[in-house]
């Protein structure tokens, strides 16, 4: 699950993780009360989206005086803000984020997150900060710092003391940045984050650590117990339709610009039929796992979000019958359509349990659905759907 | 022969007497699995149709004598129910259940590197050795004995594989799903270690997917240590970047974990790429023609 850059910054504040005074405004009205309660100017003015990029799209602006809040806050408010992870659609912004400017003596990168491939914590820092983490990695890899934290033991002062003299800090400073990063690693593990990003992460003139941005991603399997975070979520950044699909219990995800809709068993083989749809020259629409039980219920509701899609032109429906068995499921499918109400061509390819059965419901059910006898006659079809 | 489960595995069920638990461990014993226990605390005393049920792991394994367990517990409470295999000596632990929060995996990893015990999964459709014993959730029926090893992070991809090389009346050896977590007990290097050892298995099946390094990893492994032929499959081609498909591992972070860059690694290890998941029986029967010889690959 991702937040926003202010509900970051709460959880940050919450952790003693110092950060820049300000609050979130929902309208220009409230954006300038804020900057009025904060007291002096410059004022930043930062929109509120889960992207990245946010100030070269223009999203993020410093305001001299009273009469900048009132032009900036109402020029974001609203705009849709296009950056390199948005795509060109673009997001629409609804939120800012009202804080004071800061002078700015120097800024680094700061990041805490579990690591799949040691089973460690890892901070990654770099005195390379406010620039794109992924492209110093790529071209200065030397630049970039890596501590790694045995979760059974906990982070030690060696570990903070590597970062800060590996940053090049000393004194006050040093103190300062490891009490900030021990906080981090507290948060990181009892939220059960999956990255705690500070980029930039600043040293001011006036001598302070300072979390001038933040990003956190969490474990969605981790939600549950972490109630008042999942009130974080922002049902606006998400597509509506997979949204509508995260309440039946579906792993749908919608893709740009596809005209083949899918719905499958197994997130393994999910990937592999939307690649099966590419590679016979036409786009998959979606992924859709329906799961190893996928019941009567949820193949209906599967139906009905891939056919919202007015781009989707046909269907494949990739189903390896295990302890799920084929005339069940075959079932499933016919009941679903009838009720859904099928106008584009459905193909359906099955193997497994009782597969024979499951054929012949399809067969019988004199419905609009096209058997393949094995994946590679799926792929031929839906690619003739594709064509017309 | 096969890889860590055969006639001599015995079988407890941790969550036995829950639904999915109960209906998959009728179904392993079934299949010929010898199972001698389950555990569901506070159920101590009771029997699932015959299978004695105990409040511990270690007292079943004292009353039975069991060297494997099954997992099928709830995500809160399945990290807990690992370490207590871990603690009570077993050699082998599957743990099916998937959700289970990272961190709580993270602690599991590190503590399972200081034991003897290993874990495959979670989130992961178990291990088999057909004709001999099935811990997890495949179809049991979809298998036969015969020369090859199969290792995958998928479910459902991994009885694609089993059924294509059935077709050809290729068997297989010992049959393991790693699961699709991104922090996982074994790996493909530890699977592909045992069956490059394994005199029975004479060929070798990796499936991956999109997420981590493991593909890559286990691709140098192969090229400096595995002298099997390997066939290989990575899905997720298609998946956009930043978004996790379905598994919680399935994810491309940045440019890292892309299937292209998983793919080009095993080619230059030798391996034989499937690139159609519709060809690849045709592809291992192939591949394999060379080590099985003409009597197991019929048709």
């Amino acid at each position: 699950m991702k937040i926003h850059e202010y509900q970051a910054k709460e959880l940050f504040q919450k952790y003693g993780v110092p950060t820049p005074r300000g609050k979130a405004a929902f309208s220009v009205d409230e954006a300038k009360k804020i900057a009025a309660e904060l007291g002096n100017f410059p004022v930043v003015v930062k929109a509120q989206i889960h992207a990245g990029g946010r100030g070269k799209g223009g999203g993020v602006k410093l305001a001299k005086n009273a009469a900048e809040v009132n032009q900036y806050a109402s020029s974001i408010l609203g705009m849709t803000l296009v950056t390199h992870q948005t795509g060109p659609e673009g997001r629409l912004v609804k939120k800012l984020l009202v804080e004071e400017g800061l002078p700015i003596e120097k800024e680094l990168y700061l990041s805490v997150l579990p690591d799949r491939g040691t089973a460690k914590i890892v901070f990654m820092a770099s005195e390379a900060g406010g620039m794109d983490i992924e492209e110093v990695a790529a071209k200065t890899p030397e630049k970039i710092i890596k501590v790694y934290i045995d979760p059974l033991l906990g982070m030690k002062g060696y570990h903070a003391n590597e970062l800060a003299f590996g940053l090049n800090l000393s004194g006050d400073l040093a103190k300062q940045f490891s009490a900030m990063a021990t906080k981090l690693y507290k948060l990181c593990v009892e939220t059960d984050a999956s990255l705690v990003e500070i980029n930039p992460l600043i040293l001011t003139k006036d001598g302070r650590v300072i979390a001038l941005d933040g990003k956190i991603n969490f474990d969605d399997n981790a939600m549950y117990r972490h109630k008042d975070i999942a009130e974080y979520r922002d049902l606006d950044e998400e597509d509506p339709a997979e949204v509508e699909a995260s309440k039946y219990e579906l792993n749908y995800i919608k893709m740009p610009s596809g005209n083949i809709g899918n719905m499958v068993n197994g997130a393994g083989l999910a990937m592999a039929t939307m690649d099966i749809i590419q590679l016979a020259g036409a786009t998959p629409a979606n992924f859709l796992d329906v799961g190893g039980g996928a019941s009567a219920e949820q193949v209906e509701n599967g139906f009905r979000i891939i056919l919202s899609d007015p781009s989707v032109k046909g269907v494949l429906i990739n189903i390896f019958g295990g302890i799920l068995r084929c005339d069940r499921l075959a079932n499933g499918v016919v009941e679903a359509a009838k009720k859904v109400g099928i106008k584009i061509p459905v193909v359906i390819r099955m193997e497994g349990t009782n597969v024979e059965e499951g054929r012949e419901i399809l067969a019988k059910s004199g419905l609009n659905l096209i058997t393949a006898k094995d994946i590679s006659d799926a792929a031929q079809k839906i690619a003739e759907i594709a064509k017309r | 022969m096969s890889i860590w489960v055969d006639r001599n595995t015995k079988l407890v069920v941790q969550g036995i007497t829950g639904k999915e638990g109960q209906f998959h461990t009728l179904t392993c014993k079934a299949y010929g699995t010898n199972v001698v226990a389950g555990v569901t605390p506070g159920k101590g005393g009771l029997n699932v149709e015959g299978i004695p049920v105990f409040n511990t792991v270690a007292k079943a394994v004292k009353e039975t004598g069991a060297n494997a367990a099954m997992v099928f517990v709830p995500p809160p409470f399945c990290a807990d129910a690992i370490l207590e295999d871990i603690e009570a000596g077993i050699p082998l632990i599957v743990a099916i259940t998937e959700g289970i929060p990272v961190m709580d995996m993270l602690k599991v990893k590190n503590y399972l590197k200081s034991s003897k015990s290993r874990l495959i999964g979670p989130n992961c459709p178990g291990i088999i050795t057909p004709g001999q014993c099935k811990i997890g959730i495949q179809p049991g029926h979809i298998h036969s004995p015969g020369p090859v090893g199969i290792v995958s992070r998928s479910g459902t991809l991994t009885y694609e594989a089993v059924h294509q090389i059935q077709k050809y009346g290729i068997g297989q050896s010992t049959v393991v799903g790693i699961g699709g977590d991104p922090v996982n007990g074994t790996n493909f290097i530890d699977c592909l270690t045992a069956f490059q050892a394994d005199p029975e298995t004479k060929a070798i099946i990796m499936v991956g997917e999109i997420g981590g390094s493991a593909e890559e990893e286990a691709a140098d492994f192969i090229k400096k240590n595995v002298t099997k032929p390997v066939v290989g499959f990575i899905a997720g081609l298609t998946a956009p970047p930043g978004r996790r498909m379905g598994h919680a591992g399935a994810i491309i972070s940045g440019s890292s974990g892309t299937a292209q860059g998983k793919i080009k690694a095993m080619r230059e290890a030798g391996i034989a790429i499937v690139e159609n998941l519709g060809h690849m029986g045709d592809i291992a029967k192939e591949a394999f023609a060379s080590v099985i010889g003409a009597k197991s690959a019929k048709k």
